[in-house]
């Protein structure tokens, strides 16, 4: 019995136990106030308890064919922007753990730099260049505004992967016979696999819900994140913004949520191997 | 004479240079068919280096390589008949036992049902039927290490290339693989050359060993040629243990100007009343310290005028007590005249 107890850690103190739960009350009972509001039948004013429970507002958000438009363009900026950051991402990756060149640590801290710098500055210098060439601000604009910060999270991931990968493997392939194809689709590949699809569901998430890079990169289109903001200045559509705020919210939490699960679970699997 | 089949591997004047480091310097040899071969060295003399190339993960700066007569030295590693067990056992982690040893066959578009047939043969050859369904992660260290010759051998290579692939395992498990493999490659018939920095492990398996130091090979020949005869200082110092012996001291046994090695089992530890034998060279001395290893006893014998011998004497009598009672004593060390091996230096 006590070496079983003493291998596990030992019980925090009552008031920290207390204390981390009203930590996490804090950061999400917000969240869980927009949830109920969406139900509320009265719609200027967030009047507590509820004067009662409609679920009208779902229908309205239904036929907004505007909430609508925009949702449709936040999925597919997230969806491209993600594409091409995980081609991206990954050659880089390939690129920085596998050869020596030189410069090699500027570009692993270049492409590592868009995350850290405020998405203010991106966003400036993204419109000042975009302008400065005369292209016009379009769907792609903000496709590459969002790729910045895509490509480092992919990057990021399947680099740490690579890192953990025995490099011996790839030789193993190459020696029993594979050529470089081969070796890609049958070794390299599955290793980075789950690490590709993580970084690929932070990046869509990160793309999805993303404000301050779309105001400066984008022309007249509207993605979701700029919808609710516009809606903030009517009040009267205030449930219809608490609908699609839980919209955001539900398809930007499943591929966090996914994508922890899978990278938990494939480091577990590479511990044992070790 | 003529040879019927080309040397299974040729080094001419082959040279791999990293920078200003000379990692293999203009080194020629020859591995025949069918032989147990050992590269032994130090780490960093160039030996893995070698083996490398063989493999196609590394081209030579300068030289050629052949591989039975065919010039192999820019053919990437999946053009060569060539297969490489590799230290750290690069399995693939997410296949399955099965599917590694298969590996081979399947980037050749081998059938399945023949795939399926090899890797049972080649599960049965190292042991391990029944563990196919089995992912690495779940084998032991032994196991892993069968998995990756079984790997490698399914292609059924013209040379197989074993970079120190025991040294990641105990002793026990080390010694019993040893006999294994050498087993193994009598079976199967192929050219195996292995890579070790364990001198035992070289005398114990190979049929010939290349002795590596500093990029360059000092020496090429069967373990009892190695040991028995170095070729150099550095050659008799690795391989087992020696005494080197030069200058003054030297000239004064021999009578001759030399330098020479001499192990120290071949010395005997003669009464000092007694005449040594005449065919062999004698010194006097004192014995200075007296080691009792167990199944031997190790001495240093300080000679008169000079000089230091190690001497070790097998316990076949003795015990403990008896050899201890030997710190202090003369003795007139002698050895036959042919157990001396002469150097250039």
């Amino acid at each position: 019995m006590r070496s079983n107890s003493s291998s596990l850690t030992p019980k925090a103190p009552l008031a920290l136990t207390i204390a981390a739960y009203a930590g996490l009350l804090f950061l999400h009972v917000p969240i869980l106030i927009i949830f109920l509001y969406t139900l509320t039948p009265d719609e200027t004013t967030y009047t507590f308890p509820l004067p009662g429970i409609t679920f009208k507002w779902f229908g309205i958000a239904l036929q907004r064919a505007d909430l609508w438009r925009s949702v449709t363009l936040s999925l597919q900026v997230a969806a491209i922007a993600t594409f091409a950051a995980l081609i991206l991402g990954s050659l880089a990756a390939a690129a920085v753990y596998r050869s020596n060149f030189f410069g090699r640590e500027s570009i692993s801290f270049l492409l590592v730099l868009p995350i850290a710098l405020p998405g203010i500055v991106t966003g400036i210098a993204l419109r000042t260049a975009i302008g400065g060439f005369d292209i016009p601000f379009s769907f792609w604009t903000i496709v590459i505004g969002h790729a910045t910060f895509c490509v480092v999270v992919v990057y990021n991931n399947v680099l740490a992967r690579f890192r953990r990968m025995q490099g011996s493997q790839i030789e193993a392939s190459m020696d029993l016979g594979a050529n470089s194809f081969q070796t890609f689709w049958y070794v390299v590949f599955p290793n980075i696999a789950t690490a590709l699809l993580a970084g690929g569901m932070l990046a869509f998430a990160l793309s999805f819900d993303e404000v301050i890079v779309t105001t400066f990169t984008a022309g007249q289109q509207t993605t979701l994140p700029i919808w609710i903001f516009s809606q903030l200045s009517r009040p009267r559509d205030r449930p219809v913004t608490n609908v699609a705020a839980m919209i955001v919210m539900l398809i930007t939490f499943l591929p966090i949520f996914l994508s922890q699960r899978l990278t938990a679970s494939s480091s577990d699997t590479e511990g044992n191997s070790k | 004479m003529a040879q019927q089949t080309p040397p299974a591997i040729k080094f001419d004047k082959v040279s791999r240079h990293f920078g200003d480091v000379k990692a293999v310097d203009e080194a020629d040899l020859e591995i025949r068919d069918g032989e147990f071969f050992s590269m032994l060295g130090p780490s960093g003399s160039g030996k893995t280096t070698c083996l490398r190339m063989i493999a196609g993960f590394d081209r030579p700066t300068a030289g050629q390589i052949f591989l039975y007569g065919q010039d192999v030295s820019n053919l990437p590693p999946y053009d060569r008949d060539v297969n490489t067990v590799f230290q750290d056992y690069a399995l693939f982690p997410h296949m399955s036992v099965s599917e590694n040893i298969a590996y081979g066959l399947m980037v050749k578009k081998v059938a399945r049902p023949e795939r399926m047939k090899k890797v049972d043969e080649m599960l049965e050859l190292v042991q391990l039927s029944g563990f196919g369904g089995r992912k690495p992660s779940q084998l032991s260290g032994g196991q892993r290490q069968r998995v990756a010759l079984a790997r490698a051998l399914i292609n059924h290579p013209k040379v197989l290339l074993l970079d120190e692939p025991l040294g990641a395992l105990d002793l026990k498990l080390r010694q019993q693989m040893q006999v294994e493999l050498k087993a193994i490659q009598k079976r199967v018939g192929i050219t195996f050359i292995f890579v070790t920095h364990d001198q035992e492990e070289a005398l114990t398996m190979s049929d010939r060993i290349a002795l590596f130091n500093q990029g360059k090979i000092e020496q090429i020949g069967t373990p009892a040629e190695i040991y028995e005869h170095p070729k150099s200082a550095f050659v008799a110092g690795f391989v087992g243990t020696s005494n080197l012996v030069r200058g003054e001291v030297a000239r004064r046994i021999t009578g001759m100007d030399v330098t020479f090695s001499i192990r120290p089992e071949k010395i005997h530890l003669g009464n000092i009343k007694e005449k040594a034998p005449t065919d062999s060279y004698s010194s006097d001395g004192t014995i200075r310290d007296v080691v009792y290893l167990g199944l031997y006893t190790r001495y240093h014998v300080e000679l008169d005028g000079g000089g230091d011998l190690v001497v070790v004497e097998q316990n076949l009598k003795s015990t403990s007590m008896d050899v201890l009672k030997n710190k202090g004593q003369r003795t007139r060390l002698h050895w036959n005249k042919e157990h001396i091996s002469k150097m250039g230096a």
